[in-house]
């Protein structure tokens, strides 16, 4: 079968303990994967890997069967840190357009950019600087630049931990839909433990720091989710105290 | 803040309070406000001041500002973003930047003749350091998840260097523009005063030969208001920046 994402023994320390100690897990072309762990445990360590932001100290990624030397073609990934990662001197839409410059013309590019702000409920905002907005919607925007790249390979660090629950239930599914359209590769990072078993397809479990993997379940869910129905089967139920139980040793 | 008249008022009570303790010392050093008035619109309307000392001198300042402004803000940020390069320059620009600017009129004198190139090469050598240093400041400051936003969004070179790093450098380069234009009309001065055969200083050392003190003073009060207005106009410009950046809501 062809994976889309190979991460395997991989291994980082930035100083004199390990941040990640041996990491291996892989995803097929279209899989959304949720990482669960933690706090501290090395979770963003492991994402910057992925996007070639880092050389790990061992190991080894692959996109599509080529070793990752620096920042892959079609990959998008929002940050952690929203607020940081939005360019404060630009409008809304300047940031979402930001990447599509020198690719796409001028014309589509306005006209993807206000599509995915209308993806992410932000129509009629782009005019906005970041500062104006709520830590929700600055989210919203970091998301919207993603979804604008129309990537192939998307990575997703906590992308939801600053919003409301309305807002993050939207998101979620919002981030399904897309992901149905585009059929995108999807990394997220969470240590919301309904959140990952609600979305992936597959959960990757990560024991305290350093980073290993604990384990990898299958989630054996209808494709497509609701929020309440989900939530309710037993599968789900089954599936998130299993988890709950890994991350708890 | 307060008030702009009641800033000002201390100026009008100060210039209130010399003119008839000027009147009453009469001595020739301190004429009094009223008589410099007459004799700096005397000489602005009756001589070729303006066209034949002060324009020339005044291109010639903003001239070298200009290219050093230019000079100092791209190697600035070329070299706050070199890592390295910068660290092994930042002892030489520490010592360079401890020499008075003043002193290199007479080195420039030896170097050059008496004139224009001279004069442009004092002040774009003096007056680039601020620029220079406060541009490295700037684009080192950039913040690490902006860097790497960046890298992940695989922006266009211009895009970088014109899209995150000027406008993260703003601030800084503009205060460091400032501080080189109060500079660069020092410069001026001095260089015309030892150096010229037309300009405002080569006018004030020649009044002071003639031990025409009101022409003297007259000189020296245009000049302040010069400074005055070269630095509100920077000052504008930078404050236009600084709340585009920090729009609230
Ligand atoms: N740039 C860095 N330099 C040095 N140490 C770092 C750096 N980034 C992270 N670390 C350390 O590596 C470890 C893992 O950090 P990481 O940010 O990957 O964890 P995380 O699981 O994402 O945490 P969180 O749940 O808080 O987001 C932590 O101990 C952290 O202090
Ligand atoms: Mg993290």
């Amino acid at each position: 079968m062809s994976v889309a994402l190979d991460v395997s023994g991989l291994a980082h320390r930035y100083g004199p303990g390990p941040a990640v100690v041996d990491v291996s897990l892989d995803a097929r072309p279209g899989e959304l994967v949720c990482i669960v762990g933690p706090s501290g445990c090395g979770k963003s360590t492991l994402l910057r890997a992925v996007a070639g932001l880092l050389t790990p100290t061992s190991g080894e990624v692959r996109v599509d069967g080529e070793p990752v030397r620096g920042v892959v073609p079609g990959l998008a990934m929002v940050f952690q840190d929203y607020s940081r990662s939005l360019y404060p001197w630009l409008t809304v839409r300047g940031n979402v357009e930001l990447p599509l410059r020198g690719h796409v013309e001028r014309s589509e590019r306005q006209e993807r950019a206000e599509e995915a702000l209308k993806h992410v409920g932000l129509d009629g905002q782009g005019g906005r600087y970041p500062r104006q907005l709520s830590g929700g919607m600055q989210q919203r925007v970091a998301i919207a630049r993603a979804l604008a790249h129309r990537p192939t390979l998307l990575l997703l660090d906590e992308p939801f931990a600053s919003v409301d629950a309305q807002t993050r239930a939207d998101l979620e599914d919002l981030l399904l839909r897309v992901r149905a359209e585009h059929g995108m590769t999807a990394l997220l990072v969470t240590h919301d433990i309904d959140e990952a078993v609600y979305l992936a397809d597959r959960v990757v479990v990560l024991s305290p720091a350093p980073a290993t993997v604990a384990a990898v379940l299958a989630v054996d869910l209808p494709g497509t989710r609701d929020q309440i129905g989900t939530r309710a089967a037993p599968e789900f139920v089954h599936l998130r105290t299993e988890v709950a139980r890994l991350l708890r040793r | 803040m307060i008030p702009l008249v009641r800033r000002w008022a201390v100026l009008v009570v100060a210039v209130a309070l010399w003119e008839p303790a000027a009147r009453a010392g009469d001595s020739p050093f301190f004429p009094p406000p009223s008589a410099i008035a007459v004799a700096l619109r005397d000489r602005l309307w009756d001589t070729d001041l303006v066209a034949a000392h002060l324009l020339p001198g005044v291109g010639r300042m903003l001239a070298g500002w200009a290219i050093a402004a230019l000079c100092g803000v791209v190697a600035g940020l070329l070299l706050g973003r070199s890592g390295v390069v910068l660290q092994y320059l930042s002892p030489l620009f520490a010592f360079v930047r401890a020499v008075p600017p003043p002193l290199l009129v007479p080195l420039f004198l030896v170097l050059f003749d008496l004139g224009t190139p001279m004069q442009l090469a004092t002040i774009v050598v003096g007056v680039i350091w601020p620029v220079l240093l406060s541009s490295i400041d700037g684009a080192a400051s950039v913040h690490p998840v902006q860097v790497e936003t960046a890298r992940v969004l695989q922006l266009r070179h211009t895009d970088w260097w014109l899209r995150v790093v000027l406008p993260a450098a703003a601030p800084k380069v503009l205060a460091g523009l400032r501080v080189s234009l109060s500079l660069a009309l020092i410069l001026m001065v001095i260089s015309e005063l030892v150096g010229a055969t037309n300009g405002l200083g080569f006018q004030l050392a020649l009044a002071q030969r003639r031990f025409d003190f009101l022409t003297m003073w007259a000189v020296v009060v245009l000049l302040g208001v010069l400074g005055y207005a070269f630095n509100s106009g920077l000052v504008a410009a930078e404050s236009r920046v600084l709340r585009r950046q920090r729009k609230e809501a």
